[in-house]
């Protein structure tokens, strides 16, 4: 989101820096910041973190398209889920397994909202604050918890972790785009699973809850883990064993909104016209 | 009850199963007619399924209305190159919240769809490409592909028809544009996801410059219906350009907000009658009838037929039917401010006008909101719409657009009222 315009009429816009300092005989390396030898050498992280296991599901990843760049997207999130961000390090990794640039894996892990560049809480707290979801209260959820997981007197930013990442009750908050779940609206995910209908309230009860290490059940979704696993879900690996696989499947998905067309249907009696079961229609053969 | 030519003002077809217990479930499926139509379809040709959708009036469900049989045989009969159907699954409009249920309540709907439609195309190979964000439907697809496996539903040999098929669910990891096909088929490769220039269409050069479509989940779960009920049947509900039954997500101010599946053509004041009405009684104020970048509706287009046709000529699109109610409580350009902030965030920087473009009218708008604007933002605002519209690679620009000019042209006034005190202002220092 932009900072533009505050004091407009008089713009602040594009007032700020200005590229007079780019001129033909600058000193690049000179004037920078970082020091020289970061610059011109590659940094060759530490790949220790991804094991033998992750090494072997980055592979597995790859079987699953004709082409193996295409693994790309699902393997950031692989590397996410052993570190809870995307670092230097699951860039290279990606890179080294893909062969490609550790540049254009920063590429697309820079573009796509979910690779997280910080370490992530236990939690990823979502709060949909879109046109729709803020005005039926999402933008003083948002609001409510930044100023409850803030610490003095500030509030949590977007994409700011309350408590040490990764420690029990450690909780990342974010405001989302739309989440598609509008007739649910204000709408609240954690770790991708679904709180719907929620107020201010609920929502400080459900992160107080997750904040004292509790895990309440979510309204649509699995049993709600934490930020890691479900990132080693959407790199798609689930639970080996049938019956913890099973659960998270069937985790409740029937919200009242969702099935109120067809449940109002029958209860009127309304169906849609009788289906024939006519023969396909005769085509001449190509 | 209904008369003998007009359906009833919901006609449950996609929706009908999502009461039954474990919908999800393949035992389930396959007890409410599931797989009945692949079989079908399999016992035919190609071109006979592609004959029967086009005869259905099957119109794209992902917002544009493209007609599916159409699209369909832009592929080519041959198969010198792999051919791909891909479905876009990656739901995010603002408003738009139709492809998430159905895929939690009923996967092997879009299963079945995507195999007979594989079949139609010549496809061995498709990808589901599900907004990451949509969790518990990957977790549900994933199953559905499963369970369909080890029924022989999928995979070599498909049901002794000597057909093979894999289906690849693909998460995708936040990223608006990705709903544009183009974009979702380079995030589908593995790079960041920008449109590509058209021609050549993906039916040419598509995933990995092969052959390929991309539908919509509605559209392709609509498929198996189509097959096992015939084209006559599916133009039962609907109107002539529009036929067919579609999920109305109606959400905002209204009493019981949810998913109603009508024929197309079904009007807001209908809609309104099965939701329960204006929620306490607020009176309405301004509405999308398709998502965020469909222009806005006022209370005079309450009887606008909310198919293709009718909501274009209305001076709107169709869209994705994500019919979101705002009551008279709810300040229009505050609203579009926060829309544009939206497109500002989404917007993926490949061209010009889109990128540079909602910047400015996200500062201008926030701006406006703040009560720093004056009269002549109103005019900037509309001359960067105007440098944007049409101008831009894709339709996101295009989008971001339309709540700001069809929020000046309903509610003028709410954006003149914003700059009153600098009006005064401006007349104090002249």
């Amino acid at each position: 989101m932009s900072s533009t315009g505050s004091t407009y009429g008089g713009s602040s816009v594009g007032a700020g820096t200005t590229h007079q300092a780019s001129a033909p005989d600058t000193d690049v390396l000179g004037v920078s910041p970082v020091p020289a030898g970061h610059l011109v050498a590659e940094v060759v992280e530490d790949l220790s973190v991804f094991d033998g296991v992750t090494t072997e599901r980055a592979r597995a990843i790859i079987t699953r398209y004709p082409q193996s760049r295409s693994a790309l997207l699902p393997m950031l999130h692989l590397v996410q889920s052993v570190e809870g961000r995307v670092s230097q390090a699951g860039i290279q990794f990606c890179a080294r397994e893909l062969n490609l640039t550790a540049a254009e894996v920063s590429a697309v892990a820079t573009f796509y909202t979910m690779y997280k560049r910080k370490t992530c809480g236990e939690h990823l707290v979502s709060v949909c604050t879109n046109t729709l979801c803020a005005v039926l209260g999402g933008d003083e959820i948002y609001q409510r918890l930044g100023e409850h997981l803030g610490e003095g007197g500030k509030r949590l930013g977007h994409n700011e972790t309350a408590g040490e990442p990764g420690s029990t009750g450690s909780i990342t908050l974010e405001h989302a785009e739309c989440l598609a779940a509008c007739d649910l609206g204000p709408v609240i995910q954690v770790n991708y699973e679904f709180y719907d209908n929620q107020t201010p309230e609920t929502a400080l009860d459900l992160v107080q809850a997750l904040q004292r290490g509790e895990k309440p059940a979510p309204t649509r979704g699995a049993p709600l883990r934490d930020f890691r696993t479900a990132e080693l879900e959407l790199a798609g690996f689930w639970p080996d064993d049938e019956a913890g696989y099973r659960s998270t499947v069937d985790g409740p998905s029937a919200a009242v909104e969702t099935l109120r067309g067809a449940k109002l249907a029958e209860d009127r009696g309304w169906t849609a016209p009788a289906m024939p079961n006519p023969p396909l229609p005769e085509v001449e053969k190509k | 009850m209904t008369t003998a030519n007009k359906p009833a003002p919901v006609t449950p077809v996609l929706t009908k199963r999502w009461l039954s217990p474990t919908s999800w479930s393949i035992k389930t499926y396959e007890q409410l007619e599931g797989y009945t139509a692949l079989r079908k379809a399999l016992a035919g040709t190609p071109e006979q399924l592609v004959e029967v959708v086009k005869a259905s009036g099957l119109r794209g469900r992902g917002g544009a209305g493209f007609p599916s049989g159409i699209k369909w045989s832009f592929m080519p009969p041959n198969e010198d190159k792999p051919h791909y159907l891909v479905i876009n699954a990656d739901e995010g409009e603002p408003g738009t919240c139709k492809d998430i249920p159905l895929m939690m309540a009923d996967p092997h709907s879009l299963i079945e769809g995507c195999i007979i439609a594989s079949y139609a195309m010549r496809s061995h190979h498709c990808f589901i490409y599900v907004r990451g964000e949509a969790l518990h439907c990957i977790r549900r697809l994933n199953a559905a592909v499963r369970e369909a496996h080890a029924a022989g539903y999928l995979g070599a040999n498909i049901l002794d028809s000597g057909f093979d098929l894999e289906i690849t669910v693909h998460a995708g990891a936040g990223a608006y544009i990705c709903g544009e096909e183009t974009a979702l088929l380079d995030s589908l490769e593995g790079r960041r996801g920008q449109p590509r220039l058209k021609p050549p269409f993906p039916a040419a050069a598509g995933l990995y410059a092969a052959p390929t479509t991309v539908n919509n989940v509605e559209t392709i779960a609509s498929v198996p219906f189509i097959i096992n009920g015939g084209s006559d049947w599916f133009r039962t509900m609907g109107t002539e350009k529009s036929p067919g039954p579609k999920i109305y997500s109606i959400s905002g101010h209204v009493t019981n907000p949810g998913q109603f599946e009508a024929p197309l053509g079904t009007t807001l004041r209908e809609l309104l009658e099965l939701a329960g009405g204006m929620k306490d009684g607020v009176p309405l104020k301004f509405w999308t009838p398709g998502g965020s970048s469909t222009p806005m509706f006022t209370a005079e287009h309450l009887d606008v037929p909310l198919d293709f046709e009718g909501a274009a000529a209305a001076g709107s699109m169709l869209g994705t039917t994500a019919v979101m109610v705002f009551n008279e409580t709810v300040s229009v350009p505050w609203a579009v401010m926060k829309w544009t902030q939206f497109y500002e965030h989404e917007s993926c920087g490949k061209c010009t006008p889109c990128r540079e473009g909602t910047y400015w009218l996200t500062g201008i708008l926030e701006r406006m909101v703040d009560g720093k604007g004056t009269e002549s933002d109103i005019d900037t605002l509309l001359d960067i719409c105007d440098n944007i519209l049409g101008r831009s690679f894709c339709a996101l620009g295009d989008g971001a657009v339309s709540p700001i000019t069809s929020g000046i042209k309903y509610f003028r006034d709410e954006f003149l009222a914003l700059c009153d005190k600098n009006r005064a202002l401006v007349g104090a220092q002249s």
